[in-house]
């Protein structure tokens, strides 16, 4: 029989090593799965690689795995906000790295990823600083920027309920980066609020097919 | 000079929404316009982070941590509304599928050119969210703005000088002294705030601006 729920918050990420390059779900604070993070900060795994559309609010979640020292490099598209104060801190003293990509280039780099796909042709960010360097192609008559997949070795996501198949729904918007996470990490471990029976989930609404995920983990809480 | 207040500018754009248009309203001043779209007509507007039929901030104290809007403020769904993935929101914006976005501005070129996400002062954290998304994606890109910095510059200029978010984008600006419609010809006026004369505003711009007939 396969189990992916039987998994602790601690076990789950206890094979994360340090320089590991790791997605992580959330959009401000919907969506962050703030205690398989505090799960990794306990592990204490250092020097990762952090992707996640911000960089952190307040001191809960990425935040706090930002203020505990153990990120070298965050890929997003929106660090700056008035409560970003542990980002701020340790990108101004230059302890950590920036890579800054548009919101919707951030999804399809990683939907790509998850895809198999080669690279992507985006129009957005085309003439702009952010695509500096990056080679270019007129299609059709309208300007691409080359960009490649983004790949990580693990994804830390957030979903309303999930079955021991792996498959997950989520809730509201809470949903955001996480089926595209889900997709593109070598290993996928979801924390859910509530471990469900299979079949207890409809699966013509199935969000997240079981293929993608790897391990579940019944957080508790609301979502 | 008479002008328009910020809820005026708001109420203004939203005059030019119609009924059955897929909007994006981008954070800050463009948000307001939701609060002034008639409440007898059905607008869908869209936020980035995967919603769509979106609805008014909800009663104290039935905010929902999980229902947000793209400024992460807490949001309703309206009845037929719906969520999706980060990447459908995205192909909705890049795909072409979203009518109109409205967006803020820090300059805006005769010719369209967006300039909204850096002022590329020195050591300031950078940050973009799905600024440069919207601005390519959406059929009509409108910017609603005041026409002067409060140093008194134009921010419709002839050519941005901060740093670009995306080139040849922008149809239209709202702004506190009147509307202007912007494109390969360069910036032409739609209309004026009474009480505004066009002699003036090509001073505060320095551009040949010429009335729509």
């Amino acid at each position: 029989m396969i189990d992916k729920t039987t998994w602790t918050l601690q076990s789950a990420v206890t094979d994360i090593p340090d320089g590991a390059s790791v997605m992580v779900g959330g959009f401000g604070t919907a969506g962050m799965p703030d205690e398989l993070i505090d799960a990794l900060i306990a592990h204490g795994a250092r020097e990762l690689t952090i992707i996640n559309n911000n960089a952190g609010n307040g001191d809960t979640g990425l935040a706090a795995l930002i203020a505990s020292k153990r990120v070298r490099k965050v890929v997003c598209s929106f660090p700056r906000q008035t409560d970003s104060w542990h980002f701020d801190a340790a990108y101004k003293a230059g302890e950590i790295e920036l890579e800054l990509v548009p919101q919707g280039n951030l999804a399809a780099r990683i939907h790509a990823a998850g895809s198999g796909l080669g690279a992507i042709f985006t129009p957005t960010g085309y003439g702009t600083e952010l695509a500096a360097g990056k080679e270019t192609r007129e299609i059709d008559g309208r300007h691409y920027v080359l960009e490649y997949p983004l790949h990580a070795d693990f994804a830390l996501i957030k979903a309303d309920r999930g079955d021991r198949w792996g498959n997950l729904v989520y809730r509201k918007t809470a949903r955001n980066f996480g089926p595209l996470m889900a997709m593109a990490a070598k290993c996928t471990i979801a924390q859910v609020s509530e471990v469900v029976a299979l079949g207890e989930l409809d699966p013509e609404a199935v969000v997240t097919p079981g293929i993608f995920v790897h391990r579940v983990v019944a957080a508790g809480g609301k979502s | 000079m008479s002008r328009l207040n910020r809820e005026q500018m708001a109420a203004r754009v939203a005059r030019d929404i119609p009924e059955g248009t897929y909007v994006n309203l981008g954070i800050g001043l463009p948000t307001q316009v939701a609060n002034y779209l008639p409440a007898d007509k059905e607008i869908f507007l869209q936020s980035e982070n995967g919603l769509l039929g979106m609805g008014p901030a909800p009663a104290p104290g039935e905010e929902d941590p999980d229902l947000i809007n793209a400024g992460k403020q807490p949001v309703t769904l309206l009845t037929g509304g719906c969520y999706f993935h980060h990447a459908d929101s995205f192909s909705m914006m890049r795909g072409g599928h979203l009518d109109i976005c409205v967006l803020g501005a820090f300059q805006v070129s005769q010719h369209g050119d967006l300039a909204n996400w850096s002022t590329g002062a020195p050591g300031a954290i950078p940050a973009v969210g799905g600024a440069m998304d919207l601005a390519i994606g959406a059929k009509q890109v409108f910017v609603l703005m005041e026409l002067q910095t409060r140093k008194g510059e134009s921010k419709l200029v002839a050519e941005c000088s901060y740093p670009l978010t995306g080139l040849r984008c922008v149809s239209r600006i709202y702004t506190d002294v009147g509307v202007f419609a912007l494109g390969p010809e360069g910036a032409r006026v739609i209309e004026l705030v009474d009480g505004v004369n066009l002699d003036e505003v090509r001073q505060l711009t320095g551009l040949p601006l010429e009335m729509i007939e």
